[in-house]
Order: structure tokens, then sequence, then C-alpha cells
């Protein structure tokens, strides 16, 4: 009897164990769900009032920023394109690097080489961002400058940013996503079986060819995950930016001072009021928007990804 | 062995007699310090009751105007009410001239504007209370020769009408006009004072007094502006119509680049009540100057 009871006992403990566990996981669950959920609402209910107020065409396709001025003027759409062609240049460089880089670890690279290429990437990915706008600051900016001042003598329209300008961000945002898009293509590139090279090679094809017409074609969809992931990590880049990009609201040009979604926020909501700061939201918003994009694209091939 | 165990049960013996003294000599010097104490809250308390008075006084204080000294209202009123919990102190930011309205329309106890009240203002009886002086250095990386501007110039190359520092007698070097953001009231003030609003063309718009001294001292050619109070070694604060950017040639008014902070009230401080007049006296006291200076302002002399 004794003994029966008790293993009752320790079943109901093990149950309510079990029961605690559960929920507390669940509670876990629900709180990531909730948070994501309460701050696509805020985001939409802060954002949205502008758009109301000023106007969607007006906010998005104006092209004059004054918010202080009398009458006001909020048109985001320089900042809107600065983002989107810094982002889309940046992975334009670093993709390809990114990519090369990739294959060389896996594919080219001797283990002696890999051992120290490898931390050397991992270390990129671990500096903070304000350290690479820091040098940017410090070293990009005045060779910039020095360029600038070369490219532009005697122009009596251009301006001069002292070397902040697009093209600045454009290195420092292409270095960054470095790490994101070489970590992860190689993984892919790694897990391409080995018989497809093994067959390619005995087909007689070099080692070169290999690599680009078999490994990399195969590896394509873990390498796109890749991409995407540092398309995020570019687009939602505020600190080093804002420390090399100048920070007016201008054309997207190589040598313009310019104002990326982020940087728009970082710099003005400090002291911004009434419209103005509401605006700010809807800027917000938009970066909002743009990043769930991503983040919903990435989300499909990672699943086609897996399929394969 | 036994030796030692003899040394150790002495060194033993020796440290607690030690600690025995150091126990009666730490017990007499309790009781003096226990002394001390109550003199000391015999002083407080009778410091209490000096203070009491002013404690005794209840109600609020209403102002009303000037934008720009937001910062410099909160910063007092927080301090203030530190000091007399019980009086409430509102602030509203509507406008300088819309403060001086308010004020003589009898809805406020006092008035912000951050410029001289004009005539018609003081004839209406508001009265000027100077309590801090804004002051902005336009300042330049170091290698400029360009030392002296005139006040028309500094426009032009703000409004980017003058882009190389030749036409103004310097190097041939082009200028890098730099800023702060929308909205810092450090450039409101720089733009309102030159009568640029929203005309600038900023190469950069900086989100900090910081941002702008780094990148003017690293620039070559470049221009900005800053609270006087934060001007260092590593730029230079040019003159602007002759003037030095210096808390005397701001006192003696013959800086461009300056506004006082009033805080006008209807009649002089002396008829007004006994909220307003504690205010007052809150701002010039050696508080109420602290926080002023806190905040880079300048005492009015």
């Amino acid at each position: 009897m004794g003994s029966i009871t008790k293993t009752n006992g320790a079943v109901n403990a093990q149950k309510v164990t079990e029961f605690i566990a559960k929920t507390v996981f669940t509670v876990c669950a629900v709180l990531a769900i909730f948070a994501v959920a309460s701050m696509t609402v805020y985001m939409f209910a802060k954002g949205a009032p502008a758009f109301q107020k000023v106007g969607v065409a007006e906010l998005l396709f104006g092209t004059v920023w004054k918010p202080t001025a009398d009458p006001s003027s909020y048109g985001i759409f320089y900042i809107i394109l600065s983002s989107i062609v810094g982002t889309a240049c940046s992975i334009a460089i670093g993709v390809p690097i990114a990519l090369m880089t990739a294959v060389f670890l896996t594919e080219v690279a001797d283990k002696k080489i890999s051992a120290i290429v490898y931390p050397a990437v991992e270390l990129l990915a671990a500096i903070p961002s304000v350290i690479y706008g820091l040098i940017g600051l410090m070293v990009l900016n005045p060779a910039m400058y020095k360029l600038e001042k070369q490219i532009f003598a005697g122009s009596e329209t251009h301006q001069f940013t002292g070397g902040s300008n697009m093209l600045s961000a454009i290195i420092v945002l292409a270095i960054m996503i470095l790490p994101t898009v070489i970590n992860v293509s190689a993984s892919s590139i790694r897990s391409v079986p080995k018989e497809l090279r093994a067959a390619s090679l005995a087909m007689g094809a070099t080692k070169m060819q290999t690599i680009f017409k078999v490994t990399v074609p195969t590896a394509k969809n873990g390498i796109m995950v890749g991409v995407v992931l540092g398309i995020g990590r570019a687009l939602g880049e505020a600190m080093a930016i804002n420390m090399v990009a100048g920070g007016s609201v201008n054309i997207p040009l190589p040598f313009n001072s310019v104002r990326f979604l982020t940087t728009q926020l970082v710099s003005e909501m400090g002291y911004a009021e009434g419209t103005h700061r509401q605006v700010l939201f809807s800027v917000g918003l938009v970066l909002y928007i743009f990043i769930m994009l991503i983040n919903l694209a990435l989300m499909q091939m990672k699943k086609r990804s897996e399929e394969q | 062995m036994n030796k030692n165990l003899k040394k150790l049960l002495a060194f033993g013996a020796a440290a607690a007699i030690a600690a025995g003294l150091a126990g009666c000599g730490s017990s007499t010097t309790e009781t003096t310090t226990a002394a001390a104490a109550t003199e000391s809250s015999e002083a407080a308390s009778t410091e209490a009751a000096s203070e009491a008075s002013g404690s005794d006084l209840k109600g609020s204080i209403s102002l009303a105007g000037s934008t720009s000294m937001e910062k410099l209202c909160e910063a007092m009123s927080e301090s203030f009410m530190e000091k007399y919990p019980n009086i409430n102190v509102t602030a509203e930011y509507t406008g300088s001239g819309a403060g001086i309205e308010s004020l003589e329309s009898g809805s406020v106890d006092i008035g912000n504007s951050s410029r001289n009240l004009k005539d018609s203002e003081l004839e209406s009886g508001a009265v000027e209370n100077v309590v801090a002086i804004d002051g902005i250095a336009v300042i330049v990386d170091k290698d400029n020769t360009v030392t002296d501007l005139s006040s028309e110039d500094l426009a032009k190359i703000y409004k980017g009408e003058v882009t190389n520092w030749k036409d103004l007698g310097g190097k041939d070097e082009s200028i890098v006009v730099i800023g702060r953001e929308n909205g810092s009231g450090t450039r409101t003030a720089f733009e309102e004072l030159l009568k640029l609003e929203d005309a600038c063309k900023y190469a950069q718009e900086l989100d900090s007094t910081g941002g702008v001294l780094a990148k003017v001292a690293s620039t070559p050619g470049a221009i900005g502006y800053v609270s006087l109070d934060v001007v260092d070694d590593t730029v230079q604060a040019v003159k602007l119509d002759g003037a030095e950017a210096s808390e005397e040639s701001i006192v003696a008014g013959n800086y461009l680049l300056s506004r006082p902070f009033v805080m006008a009230t209807m009649g002089e401080i002396s008829e007004q009540n006994d909220l307003v007049k504690t205010w007052f006296d809150y701002i010039a006291s050696e508080e109420g100057q602290a926080v002023i200076k806190g905040l880079g302002l300048i005492l009015p002399q």
C-alpha cells in the first residue's frame, strides 16, 4: 500500500512539474508574440495620424523637408530614396566580396589560412556599429573630402560636404554586412553534398568551374537568405550612418550629404514637437514596414531552401 | 612546533588586548560624535524653522511664452518646486509674442520672451526682467585665416551664396556649412537672429553640439555654430561685425548672436504677489543662478 501511494505521489509531482514547465514556456512564447503585436499596433497608431494630417502622397513623395518652417513641409521622398539607394549599393558592393570570401573559406583556403580568416570575420560581426561610425568619421570622411575636392575642383554648383556623404555611408554599410552574408553563405556552401563536387570533378571540370557552376548554384537559396539578412542589417543601421552621412536631406547622389530613415529618427526625435514629431513616427512606420517586408521575404526563402 | 604555538598564543593575546583598547577608544569618539550630531540636528531644526515660512507658501505660478525658453523653465521650475513643494509652477510654450499677450490679458503671471520687449508691449505695462542671456558662437577650424565676419557675409555663407573662403579674403578653400538638426534651439536662435529662417543650405546637419564642434575642428574650411559656453581651443570663434564672441561683448550689447531670455511681469517684481516674488528671488539666488549656468546660459549683469 505504502509503496503504491508513494509512486502515485511521485507521478503527481511529475505531472505538476510538467504542467508548470509547459505553462512557463507557453507564457514566454506568448510574450514574444505579444511584443511583436503590440509594437505593430503602436507603430501604426502613432505613425498613421501624420499621414492623415499631411496627406499620404505629400508625405511619401514630397521632396521638401522643412518641418519647422512656416508653412512647413514634410516630404520624406529623398529620405526613403536614400535608404533604398544606400542599402542597394552597399549590397551590390558587399555581397560579391562576401560571396568570394565564403567560397574562399569553404572551398579554396587550406585549414591554416581559414583558421585566421574565419575568426577575423566573426570579430567583424562583433564590432559595435558606433566603432564603424567612428572609424568612418576619422578615416573615411577626410579621405572622401580629398576626393571630393579633386572631383569637384572649380565647381560652382556643388555644395562641399567635408566628405560626409552617401558614398561614405555605402562603404561603411558594405563592410558592416560582410560578416552576416559571409557566415550564412559559407554554411550554405558547406552543406552542399560532397558527391556533387566529386561528380563534377570526375567529369573533368576544373576546381573553379566546379565552384561556380555546381557548388554556388546549389547553395543559391542559402546565399539568398544571407543577402536578405544583409539587406535588413543595412536598412536598419542608424548609428554608423548618422556619423558619416552628413545628415542633410538631399537627393542620394554619391557626394551629397544624405539622410536615411533611421538617422532621421535618431537625429530629430529629441526636440521635435507637434506634427513634426508625428511625422517622425510615420518615418518610423515606413522603416518598420520595409523591415517587415524583408523579413517576410526571408521567411519565404528559408522555407524554400528547407524544402530543397 | 611548541615554541611556535606559544608565539601564536602570545600574538593572539596581544591582538585581543589591542582590540579591547581600540574598542575603548572608539567608544569615546562615539560619544563625542553623538554630541556633535545633537548639535547639528539642532542647527538643522532652526534652519528648517527659518525655511518653514518659505514652504508655507501655497499656490501656483503660471508662465507662458517662448519655446526657446522651455529648457530653462523646465530646469528652473523643477529645482524650484524641490525647494517649495507646495508651489506648483506651470509653463506653456506658445511663442514669445503669445506669451506676452497672455501676460497682458492677465491669464498668466509671467510672460516668457526670447527677445527684448517691443515698445508697444512695454507701454501696456509689461516689465522686462532679463533672467539669462543665450549666446551663440560661430566657429571655424584652426587653420582658417578669416577670423572676422560681417553678419551679411555670415548670412550669405549659410544661404549658399558664398561658397569659398577666398571670396571673404581667406584661403582658396571650400566652405563646408555645418549646422544643427531641425527643432534644435540653437538652430532656431541662429536662424532667427540672422533672419535666415529655413533659408539655410546645410552641408551637414548634426544632432549635437559636440558633433558640430568635432566636425568643424576636423574639417578644413568648415563653419558651424554652437552655444558660446562650449567653445574650446580645438576651434576658433570668429568675431562678428568686429565684436568678439565673449560674455563681455554680449553683456555690452555688441555681439549680434545673442538674445535675452525675458520673464516679463505686469508691473515691477516688487508689485507682484508673494509667489511670483519668491520665484524671482529663487532665480536670483545661488541655486537659481547655478541652474542658468548649468544650461550654458550667461547671467545678465
